[in-house]
């Protein structure tokens, strides 16, 4: 499998990537990154474009820093190098755990956080947990920055909030600081059953919650790998909010996953149907709740990485 | 813009060649410069028997451009053996393994070989980071690489086997 003929040109830095986007704004212009997306769609022939701007070698792009209000990602982190923040897995735990569980270590060593948002892969694991942390991300293009919510990013179908010319330079993960964080407590997880063939998720769940006094008073729950696109489920977080922090309220709440969620729409494939997905989406919502809401109250603690960069955290499939 | 001039230091030796943008990398190697250690499976980045290090790193080399590679160190399975351990200018060049590569032949981790340097370049870079993984994370971190042969059983040894090794190398008291 050879790709199609295309030009190739490599950025140096994220303005200059700008400006080769604009100055083959009248071609078939594509940003390649990890190309861990990118590459096996021009292999399969899914995509062709004319010239490709190679973004991966702006390093300015590669970090995680912990900031008051937020822990920011830079586009171009791999996954091997975000899952080594400890400090994206005590503040952003749901976000670190589904990059932590993105393919295997040849891939968590390639494909970047950046491309994986990008690409908006309806199973892809971070983007739920983009929308369950209420992310924002920072898009760059000619007219300057732009900050778009996590919830109006993903457009289904690949689609994606970025315009032409644009390139996605960070993801920001909205944390609680400081006096906040003492008196609420905020536990996140992700949950994922694996695709037995591609390595992405068949279901995957991410979840945020807080819990003040044994209450729930904040409760967000996105799913990939079900819907195009992902997307947040309302009704389990409604259930969940106010009530107290304990596993009958887990229950009640996980049951009403698959409320608004159609089987004939939902992802499909020769392993598994809409409707299986929506079956098994409950259980994975229950886990995700349980786990969030056990590292919120301390009966859990939240881990703080995987042992090293090259670990698989495979935890969320076999307990 | 089709065609690109690029540098590789390959296996510590400077390779300068040139590659169409669409060039893979896995391909570069074999068919430009004729390491055929890297062989080619699925071509879509699950198999893992293209794996090479890229800046030390395991990668999927059919799942990368040769141009984005440009100026970067590729090490393929053919030059692990001039790696700490291995027994590349002591032996007969064509005999030299490394501590790894010597565990797959011990352990009977290979049937037909089609996997091996895949799962030797993913081992090499699991055990440099974790010298003395379990069972459970040896398999995890090979999940990437697909072997239709062996079960999976003796490779497993085999990596448990060479971590044992390269261990005993780094022992104060030890080393062979
Ligand atoms: C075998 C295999 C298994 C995988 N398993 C999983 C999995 O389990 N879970 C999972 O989530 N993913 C999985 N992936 C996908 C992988 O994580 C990719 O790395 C990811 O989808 C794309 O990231 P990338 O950096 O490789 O981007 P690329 O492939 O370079 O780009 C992907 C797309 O995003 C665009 N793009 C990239 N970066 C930017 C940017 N900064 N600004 C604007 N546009 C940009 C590109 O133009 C392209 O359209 C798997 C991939 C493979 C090959
Ligand atoms: S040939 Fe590269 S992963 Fe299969
Ligand atoms: S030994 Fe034949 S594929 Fe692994």
């Amino acid at each position: 499998m050879f790709p199609p003929q295309f030009g190739y040109r490599r950025a140096g830095s994220v303005a200059e990537a700008v400006d080769l986007l604009a100055e083959f704004s009248d071609r078939d212009v594509r940003v390649l990154a990890g190309g861990h997306g990118l590459l096996p769609d021009l292999k399969a022939g899914r995509e062709a474009p004319d010239v490709l701007v190679d973004i991966g070698g702006i390093d300015d792009l590669r970090y995680v820093e912990a900031g008051d209000g937020a822990v920011a990602v830079g586009a171009l982190t791999t996954y091997a190098d975000a899952v080594e923040s400890e400090a994206l897995w005590s503040r952003a735990t749901a976000f670190a755990e589904a990059v932590s569980r993105v393919g295997d270590v040849q891939i968590r060593n390639r494909g970047t956080v950046g491309g994986n948002l990008a690409q908006a892969d309806p199973s892809a694991d971070p983007p739920a947990a983009a929308l369950a942390s209420e992310a924002t991300l920072v898009a760059r293009g000619p007219d300057g920055v732009r900050e778009v919510d996590a919830a109006k990013f993903f457009a289904g179908g690949g689609g994606t909030a970025l315009r032409d010319g644009e390139i996605l330079t960070e993801v920001r993960l909205p944390t609680a600081d400081g006096a906040e964080k003492r008196e609420a407590a905020v536990g996140g997880a992700y949950v994922k059953k694996t695709h037995p063939a591609s390595g992405y998720a068949l279901v995957g769940v991410a979840a945020v919650v807080t819990v003040e006094d044994g209450r729930v008073t904040d409760a967000r729950v996105a799913v990939d790998g079900v819907t195009d696109p992902p997307r947040r489920l309302a009704p389990v977080e409604s259930a969940l909010e106010g009530e107290s922090a304990d596993a009958d309220s887990v229950d009640s709440a996980a049951d009403r996953a698959a409320e608004g969620v159609d089987p004939e729409a939902a992802v499909s494939d020769a392993y598994a149907s809409g409707a299986y997905r929506v079956e098994v989406l409950s259980v994975h919502v229950r886990r995700a709740l349980e786990t969030a809401l056990d590292r919120a109250t301390g009966a859990a603690a939240t881990p703080t990485g995987p042992p090293h960069r090259s670990a698989a955290a495979d935890g969320g499939d076999r307990r | 813009m089709y065609e690109h001039d690029i540098t590789l230091t390959v296996n510590g030796a400077t390779e300068e060649l040139t590659v169409e943008s669409r060039t893979l990398l896995v391909h570069a190697l074999r068919d430009g410069l004729d390491y055929t250690g890297p062989n080619v499976g699925c071509e879509s980045g699950k198999c893992g028997v293209c794996t090479v290090h890229l800046d030390g790193e395991a990668v999927k080399s059919c799942t990368l451009l040769a141009v984005q590679a440009d100026g970067g160190e590729v090490t393929t399975v053919e030059g692990l053996a001039g790696e700490k351990g291995g027994t590349a200018g002591v032996d007969d060049p064509a005999d030299a393994l490394h501590p790894i590569q010597r565990a797959f032949h011990e352990e009977h981790g290979l049937q037909c070989g089609y996997c091996t340097p895949g799962m030797v370049m993913t081992a090499a870079q699991v055990l440099e980071e974790n010298p003395d993984p379990s069972r459970e994370a040896i398999r995890a971190s090979l999940k990437g690489n697909i072997c239709r042969c062996t079960g999976y059983h003796n490779v497993v040894n085999a990596v448990e086997s060479a971590a044992d090794s390269l261990r005993n190398l780094d022992a104060p008291t030890g080393g062979r």
